[in-house]
C-alpha cells in the first residue's frame, strides 16, 4: 500500500513538473557581440523575465565580422533565433531572402510608428508596405573636435566651425606636417570607409543642392553638376589641402582617438568608446552647415521576429519585442549604450545635454539612406574616393562612374 | 588465407580509412562544388535552379574577378621564383660556412614557423604612412621620401608580395639545404681534382643534383602563391582586397562572394576555375621539369 502512494506521489510530481516545464517557453535572441549593448540585454532579460514568468530568453550573440555569414547559415536551417537583431540596412535583404516575419499588425501599424518613433523610422522597417522591425534608439552624426589641439592651433577650444567653409579653415590650420611635407596630424579626419561616405550620401550632396536619389531610392541621382561640387568638395580636403588622407593612422577612430586628428565626423555611439579614453579632452557639435542648409545621416539597429515563429513562441516574442522597445528600456539604453531614443517625445528630455543635444539636433533634419545593399552601396563611393586620391581620376569622372555602378546594384536588386 | 593475405589485408584496412576521410571531407565537397557551380545557390535564395554556364559568363564580364585573376597570377610569376632563387642563394651560402649553420637556419626558417596572420599584422603596422609606419620612419630619417605601400594601388601588391616571400624563404632554404647535405662530397672533390672551379662545380654537379628539389618547390610555391589568401585578407583595409582591388587574390574573391554576398553558386564556379588553373599550371611544370630532372 505505502509502496503504491510512492508510486503516486512520484507520479504526480512528474505530471507537475511536465505542466510547469509545458508552461515555461524559451525565446532565443541574437545581436553582434558589443559589449555595453550585450551587458545591458542581460539586465533586460532578467527584468522582463521576473515580470513575466514562464518565459524564458536566451541571448546569443556573435562578432560582428561572422553575424551575416551565421543569420545566413542558420536561418533558413530553422536553427536560427526567435528575435534577431539587425541593421536596418539589411532589412531589404533578410526580408527578400525570408528571414523575418512581418509583425502582427494589430500591434504594430502606422499609427503605432508614427505615434512613438521618428518618422524615418517608420519607412526604413517596412517593406512592400509590410512592417518587419522596431528598433530601440536611433544614430545621427556630429563633428568630434579635440580641444588641446585646437588650443595648441591658437583656436578657441570651445567654439568649433559652425560651417563647411569655417571646417575647411580650421582644418587647415589644424594639419601638422613633418619635414619631408608628410601629414604627422590630421586637421580633419578623411574616411570615407568610416562614417565618411555616409557624411558625402545624405549630408554634403544636400547642401550642394543636390538630391542623391529619387524618393524611393531606385533611382541614384548624385552625379550632377551640384553632387560633383560636392563630391569634389570632399576629395580636394585630400588631395589639395591634404587635411588627411583614407587610413591615416590606421583610421579616423583610431586617430581622433590617439589625438592624431583634431576633428572627425562620426556617430553617437562612438561617445562611450571615447569616453573611455583617458586624457581626451574633446567636444561634440551639429555638424557644420553650408549655404544654411543642414543635414544628417540617421542610422539604427532594430529588431525583428524571425520567420517560422509560431504558438506561444510567437506570443512570446512579441511581449519581448515590445519590452526592448519601451520607453523604460530607450533611456536605459541611452545610459549605457550612448545610443539615442527612437521615440522623439523621450529624446525631447536630452535636448539640453551638451554631449547627446548635437544629436538629437540632428535628428530632426536627418535621412535614412534606404540601403539595398549597404556593403556594396558603401564600397562603391568608397572606391570612387579612392579613385581620385590614389589614381588621380577626375572626381566628375570618379562619380559618374560610382553611380552607374550603385544603379546596378540596386537595380540587382529589385529585378530579382 | 595465407598469412601474407592477411597481413596485406590488414594494411588495406588501415589504409582504408584515410581514404574514407579523402572521399567524404575532400573529394565529396569537389564534386559538389562542381554541380553547384552550375545552378543558382545563394544563400538569400529560397529555391535553388540549374542555370548551366551562366556563372561562369557572369563571372569572365566581372572586371573585378578578372582583376583578380590577373593579380594571382602576378603573386604567382614573380613570388615562386623570387623565392626559389633566393633560398636557392641563401642555402648554398649557409651550406659553405663552417660555424653557425644552425643559427641562421634557425633564423631563416623563423618567419615560417610564425603564424600568417600575425606576420601579416605586423608588417601591416611597419608599412603604416608616417608617422607610424617603422620603414617610413627609417625613411624619413634617411632624408628620403615616404613610400605609400598599402595605400597605393601600384605599390601594395608587391608589398604583399615581399612579406610572402620572406615567410616562404624559410621554408624553401631548409628544403634546399637537406638536399644540398644529399649530394656526395666526392663528387665535387673528384671534379676540383680534374681542375673544375668552383663555378663550374655549382653549374654542373651541384645544380643538376638539385634539380628534383627545386623542381619539389617550384610546384609547391606555385600552388603556395595562386592560392595566396591569408596575407591578402590581412592586410588590405577591411579585408576587402583593396585599394581599389589591386591586391585582390582569386581565392578571396571566392571568399567574399560566398561569404559575404552569399553567392554561393558563384563562389563555387569561380573555384572551380581556380582549381583548374592551378592544375594546368602543375601539369605545366611537371612536363617541362620532368626532362630535366631525371637522369
Amino acid at each position: 500500500m505505502l509502496k503504491r502512494n510512492n508510486i503516486l506521489v512520484v507520479l504526480l510530481f512528474a505530471i507537475l513538473a511536465f505542466t510547469v516545464s509545458a508552461q515555461t517557453v524559451t525565446i532565443t535572441y541574437w545581436q553582434y557581440y558589443y559589449e555595453s549593448k550585450v551587458k545591458l540585454m542581460d539586465e533586460l532579460i532578467q527584468k522582463f523575465e521576473a515580470a513575466n514568468p514562464g518565459i524564458k530568453v536566451e541571448q546569443v550573440t556573435f562578432p560582428y565580422e561572422s553575424y551575416n555569414q551565421k543569420v545566413a547559415a542558420s536561418i533558413p536551417a530553422g536553427e536560427g533565433p526567435d528575435v534577431i537583431n539587425l541593421f536596418y540596412g539589411w532589412l531589404p535583404t533578410y526580408v527578400k531572402a525570408g528571414y523575418l516575419a512581418e509583425l502582427p499588425t494589430t500591434d504594430f501599424n502606422k499609427s503605432y510608428f508614427d505615434k512613438n518613433f521618428y518618422p524615418f523610422v517608420a519607412d526604413s522597417v517596412q517593406f512592400g508596405g509590410k512592417y518587419y522591425s522596431v528598433p530601440t534608439a536611433v544614430r545621427t552624426l556630429a563633428l568630434f573636435w579635440n580641444k588641446k589641439l585646437f588650443k595648441d592651433a591658437g583656436l578657441d577650444p570651445n567654439i568649433p566651425p559652425k560651417t563647411l567653409e569655417e571646417l575647411e579653415a580650421y582644418a587647415k590650420k589644424l594639419s601638422k606636417y613633418d619635414g619631408q611635407g608628410n601629414l604627422i596630424q590630421a586637421g580633419l579626419a578623411m574616411q570615407p570607409t568610416g562614417q565618411g561616405h555616409n557624411w558625402i550620401r545624405e549630408i554634403l550632396f544636400r547642401q550642394f543642392g543636390n538630391t542623391p536619389y529619387s524618393s524611393d531610392y531606385r533611382k541614384v541621382t548624385y552625379a550632377d553638376a551640384n553632387g560633383i561640387a560636392a563630391f569634389k568638395w570632399y576629395t580636394d580636403r585630400i588631395t589639395k589641402d591634404k587635411v588627411g588622407y583614407p587610413n591615416f593612422a590606421t583610421d579616423d577612430v583610431t586617430a581622433f582617438k590617439s589625438g592624431k586628428a583634431a576633428m572627425n565626423i562620426d556617430g553617437s555611439f562612438r561617445i562611450a568608446t571615447l569616453n573611455a579614453v583617458k586624457d581626451l579632452d574633446w567636444g561634440v557639435a551639429e555638424l557644420p552647415a553650408y549655404k544654411g542648409i543642414k543635414s544628417n545621416y540617421a542610422s539604427f539597429w532594430t529588431h525583428g521576429i524571425v520567420a517560422g515563429t509560431t504558438g506561444k513562441k510567437l506570443d512570446a516574442a512579441i511581449k519581448f519585442l515590445k519590452y526592448i522597445t519601451s520607453p523604460e528600456v530607450q533611456e536605459l539604453w541611452l545610459e549605457k549604450v550612448g545610443e539615442l531614443p527612437a521615440n522623439p517625445s523621450l529624446a525631447e528630455k536630452y535636448k539640453n545635454n551638451p554631449m547627446i543635444s548635437p544629436f538629437l539636433k540632428g535628428l530632426a533634419y536627418a535621412h535614412a539612406t534606404a540601403f539595398v545593399d549597404e556593403a556594396g552601396q558603401r564600397t562603391v563611393l568608397v572606391d570612387a574616393v579612392d579613385e581620385v586620391v590614389l589614381k588621380k581620376t577626375d572626381p566628375a569622372v570618379a562619380l559618374k562612374n560610382a553611380a552607374a555602378k550603385e544603379q546596378a546594384l540596386i537595380d540587382d536588386f529589385w529585378k530579382q | 588465407m595465407t598469412l601474407a593475405t592477411k597481413k596485406a589485408l590488414t594494411a588495406y584496412l588501415f589504409l582504408a580509412l584515410p581514404l574514407v576521410f579523402f572521399l567524404c571531407v575532400r573529394l565529396g565537397p569537389m564534386v559538389y562544388m562542381l554541380v553547384m557551380s552550375f545552378t543558382d545557390w545563394g544563400l538569400l535564395r529560397k529555391t535553388v535552379k540549374f542555370i548551366s554556364f551562366e556563372n561562369y559568363k557572369i563571372l569572365f564580364s566581372d572586371p573585378v574577378f578578372l582583376q583578380a585573376l590577373g593579380n594571382t597570377f602576378r603573386y604567382a610569376v614573380f613570388g615562386a621564383p623570387i623565392v626559389i632563387i633566393l633560398s636557392l642563394l641563401i642555402a648554398l651560402l649557409l651550406d659553405s660556412i663552417p660555424k653557425g649553420k644552425g643559427l641562421f637556419r634557425l633564423i631563416y626558417v623563423l618567419p615560417y614557423i610564425t603564424p600568417v596572420v600575425a606576420v601579416s599584422w605586423v608588417w601591416r603596422w611597419m608599412y603604416q604612412p608616417p608617422p607610424l609606419g617603422i620603414i617610413n620612419g627609417i625613411l624619413g630619417i634617411l632624408g628620403l621620401p615616404a613610400g605609400e605601400f598599402l595605400n597605393s594601388p601600384k605599390q601594395a601588391l608587391p608589398s604583399i608580395l615581399a612579406v610572402n616571400v620572406w615567410v616562404e624563404m624559410g621554408y624553401c632554404t631548409t628544403i634546399f639545404l637537406a638536399g644540398l647535405q644529399t649530394i656526395p662530397k666526392e663528387m665535387s672533390e673528384a671534379a676540383k681534382i680534374d681542375g673544375a672551379n668552383d663555378r663550374q662545380v655549382l653549374r654542373r654537379i651541384t645544380l643538376p643534383l638539385l634539380m628534383p628539389i627545386t623542381f619539389f618547390l617550384m610546384v609547391m610555391e606555385g600552388i603556395q602563391f595562386l592560392r595566396i589568401f591569408t596575407q591578402v585578407y590581412n592586410m588590405s583595409m577591411q579585408a576587402m582586397g583593396g585599394p581599389l582591388n589591386s591586391t585582390k587574390s582569386a581565392a578571396l574573391y571566392i571568399y567574399q562572394k560566398a561569404f559575404t554576398n552569399f553567392e554561393m553558386a558563384r563562389a563555387a564556379s569561380a573555384s572551380v576555375v581556380l582549381f583548374l588553373i592551378i592544375m594546368i599550371v602543375t601539369i605545366l611544370q611537371v612536363r617541362f621539369f620532368d626532362k630535366r630532372v631525371n637522369y
